[in-house]
């Protein structure tokens, strides 16, 4: 939704502990079993009393494996998955250490509300920008209600506000919640929803609670982020939205208080962490070119859904080589290619960085 | 009323994507090029909707306060800023720069 306080791209981590410690032949039964049930019965060299070992995985094999050098560099290897994880990930290692599978749950949960809360204030932005866009209370709380993906909602009550047909305005947010799409088909391996609850659970599938899940190692852990960051979001983004709403309302001017920034901002925030590769840049200054360009001669809304074609263009003239490793999303991680990126002088150079 | 109608159809379009990704049978759409385009397109769409809004007057370009305010926004994005506070600053000084002006 508005995806930039979600810092980094969490990597899943490969869980791949039973491999090696099969291969070592030392484990005990119960060991091979996936993490989810690891936590359920630990084995007997498990969680009790065994602090002193620092790796993630090494505290798990039995110490008569300990010895044989093979299976003690696969542990140590096994930590390096874990170092580079996401924040989400390491805690959880942390948890299991200590703790039976509660822990780890709760440390699912606790950084799936952190960025639930976060994000969910977000909705402070968008009330005010609503109200400030000429929408009524109702309106900008209803978009919040049944939309529920920022982006989306950001774009229509802009282009409302511009003289849009509300039909252009609505293909313009249109086009922009299909990327939601791309993550309920990530989502779907990970969540394995009963058909029952698909419907229910397709409202949430935004950026952020994509990215919590996609995070997490099993299906157990996945749902429980899944639930935790939607349902706090959710919460958070509809009681911010009328909050904003109202208090924009109070204000009167939104403009004296410089309020109609609040929209291009936002976009920016959520547009800076995608400018990772020269594809991404190229599109966005296309993009910004035929936006402005097209302006003065093509009916509201409509040079916004034209300048999304920078897109296939940027695709096919330069970018059809490049790895597409980032397929995580558009809310994924600030770079430091941010600061470097776009070409320096004018007035829009500023859309570029 | 034409405001519920592009609310309508927006949440309806924006569910139905949503749905259609939790439902598709794994793969139909995980072509690398469907997926390239599809992490394109909001790049496209949001560097065109920050540009119109913060040059646009009706169908006219202009440069006033905001271009200033999504100016500071760009600073305290490269200075990382979390995200209401990139969205305050763009605020803030859109505001001053119309109090001065």
């Amino acid at each position: 939704m508005c995806g930039p306080s979600v810092a980094r791209m969490p990597h899943q981590t490969d869980d791949g502990s039973a491999v090696p410690r099969g291969r070592c032949g030392a484990a005990p039964a119960g060991d091979g079993a996936p993490r989810d049930e690891h936590d359920k019965a630990p084995g007997p060299a498990g969680n009790a009393g065994n602090t002193g070992n620092a790796g993630n995985a090494g505290d798990t094999v039995p110490a008569d494996a300990r010895g044989d050098v093979a299976c003690t560099e696969t542990a140590s290897r096994e930590e390096f998955p874990a170092d580079g994880a996401s924040a989400a990930d390491a805690r959880a290692e942390r948890a299991r250490q200590t703790g039976p599978r509660a822990a780890a749950d709760r440390a699912v949960a606790r950084d799936a509300l952190g960025v639930g809360v976060a994000v969910g204030l977000s909705g402070f932005a968008f009330g005010v920008t609503a109200a400030g866009a000429g929408i009524t209370v109702a309106q900008a709380c209803a978009l919040s209600l049944f939309v529920f993906t920022g982006a989306s909602q950001f774009a229509l009550v802009g282009a409302l506000a511009a003289g849009g047909n509300p039909l252009t305005a609505a293909a313009g947010a249109f086009f922009l919640g299909v990327r939601n799409a791309f993550y309920g088909l990530r989502l779907s391996a990970l969540l394995r929803l009963p058909g029952t609850v698909r419907p229910v659970a397709a409202h949430w599938v935004i950026d952020e609670t994509s990215l919590v899940t996609l995070a997490q190692p099993d299906t157990r852990r996945a749902r429980l982020g899944f639930t935790v960051t939607g349902a706090s979001l959710f919460a958070l983004w509809n009681l911010t939205t009328l909050l904003g709403a109202l208090g924009a309302e109070a204000l009167g001017d939104t403009e004296a208080w410089g309020l109609d920034a609040a929209g291009p901002a936002v976009f920016l925030a959520l547009l800076a962490p995608m400018l990772r590769e020269r594809v991404e840049r190229a599109a966005a200054l296309l993009a910004v070119v035929a936006a402005l360009a097209l302006l003065p001669v093509l009916p509201a809304g409509v040079p916004v859904l034209v300048a999304a074609l920078a897109a296939p263009v940027a695709l096919f003239a330069l970018g059809r080589s490049a790895a597409p490793g980032n397929d995580a999303g558009p809310a994924g991680g600030r770079t430091d290619d941010e600061a470097s990126a776009g070409p320096a002088g004018g007035d829009e150079s500023e859309e570029e960085r | 009323m034409s405001v519920w109608i592009a609310i309508g159809v927006t949440a309806v379009g924006c569910y139905l994507a949503k749905l259609l990704g939790l439902s598709v049978p794994a793969g139909v759409l995980e072509r690398p090029v469907a997926k390239r385009l599809a992490a394109l397109v909001p790049v496209a769409l949001l560097a065109a909707l920050t540009a119109q809004q913060t040059f646009a007057d009706e169908v006219r370009l202009v440069l006033d306060a905001r271009a200033a305010g999504v100016a500071a926004a760009a600073v305290a994005l490269l200075l990382r800023a979390p995200f209401l506070a990139v969205v305050a600053a763009a605020v803030l000084v859109t505001a001053g720069v119309r109090a001065l002006a």
